[in-house]
């Protein structure tokens, strides 16, 4: 295969940092699921500033 | 009642799976499967073509798709926020401007690193579309900026809905500048839009557009969701420091 070293810094690089970005979002959300009341985190049907 | 311990639902949990399945199945078709674009010339016989570098496209070429979508989604939402000024539609110009921005910055990257075998070059400051891509890029990134420069992120959702709305408008400068200047840009016109393409690479294109929206919508929805409980989180530490200060009132 040619250019292996290209293809495998675009996919790797790309996969990677959408991976972290993930990972980021879930520890920030699981962070915020515990100190807000789950009465607004349960997906979607939170009872109050439904501002939809 | 006991709080969920993430962001995910039942839902997003799907999504989540079917992207990797998804992703996984792009990564077997782009590398094992399809073939390397290779051509010979009529009169020479000589080869010529991107080689192997063309399956950096099946993840390019997508990425490119989803940004544009992103934005636009970004834009709508705000335009939705300055119609209805409800933190709804504030949170999802948010995260999908974020999630925007970052497969912007994955498409320049990718594109530079498809550039330098195919082209020669990792970039070229003349090319039209490189350029507006760029500017969109770090209209964006401006954006972000501006929504983190405020303490009170109620205070942030105007302004940045009208930059989100002015920053949109270069997408079909994007969109059309290899028709307007063809000959200020190393990019050849669609070749997508015209089916140029055909078969099992036009199969792996299309998958690869839906792998990636399914993981843009992933990626918007966690981020929405985290924006709602940052919002509720805000609203309830404002909440309790005007009680704080009425209880300090009441005790003088």
């Amino acid at each position: 295969m040619t250019h292996l070293g290209y293809l495998l810094a675009g996919w790797g690089l790309s996969s990677l940092a959408i991976l972290l970005y993930a990972v980021r979002l879930l520890k920030r959300g699981a962070q915020l699921s515990a100190r807000v009341p789950s009465e607004y985190a349960r997906w979607m049907s939170s009872p109050k500033q439904n501002g939809g | 009642m006991t709080s969920p311990i993430t962001t995910a639902s039942k839902g997003s949990k799907i999504l989540g799976m079917t992207s990797i399945i998804g992703f996984v199945v792009l990564v077997l078709l782009a590398f094992f499967v399809t073939d390397p674009d290779i051509r010979f010339h009529p009169e020479t016989g000589e080869e010529f073509g991107q080689f192997d570098a063309v399956r950096l496209l099946y993840l390019h070429v997508p990425m490119a798709i989803v940004t544009y979508l992103a934005f636009v989604i970004c834009a709508i939402a705000s335009a939705g926020y300055l119609v209805r000024r409800t933190f709804w539609w504030d949170s999802m110009a948010h995260a999908a401007g974020e999630v925007g921005t970052l497969t912007c910055a994955l498409v320049l990257i990718t594109g530079s690193i498809w550039g330098r075998p195919v082209w020669n070059t990792w970039w070229e400051w003349g090319d039209v579309r490189l350029m507006s891509t760029l500017i969109l890029f770090l209209l964006f990134l401006g954006y972000l900026a501006l929504r983190g420069a405020f303490v009170n992120p109620q205070r942030a959702a105007r302004p940045a809905a009208i930059v989100a709305l002015i920053a949109v408008l270069d997408i079909p400068l994007i969109n059309r500048s290899v028709e307007w200047w063809e000959n200020r840009t190393l990019h050849q016109k669609s070749t997508l839009s015209e089916l140029k393409i055909e078969d099992l690479t036009l199969f792996t294109l299309m998958l690869g557009i839906l792998v990636s929206v399914l993981v843009m919508s992933w990626l918007i929805l966690h981020r929405f969701r985290v924006a709602w409980l940052e919002h509720i989180e805000f609203e309830q530490g404002v909440k309790t420091a005007i009680e704080e200060r009425r209880q300090v009132g009441h005790g003088d």
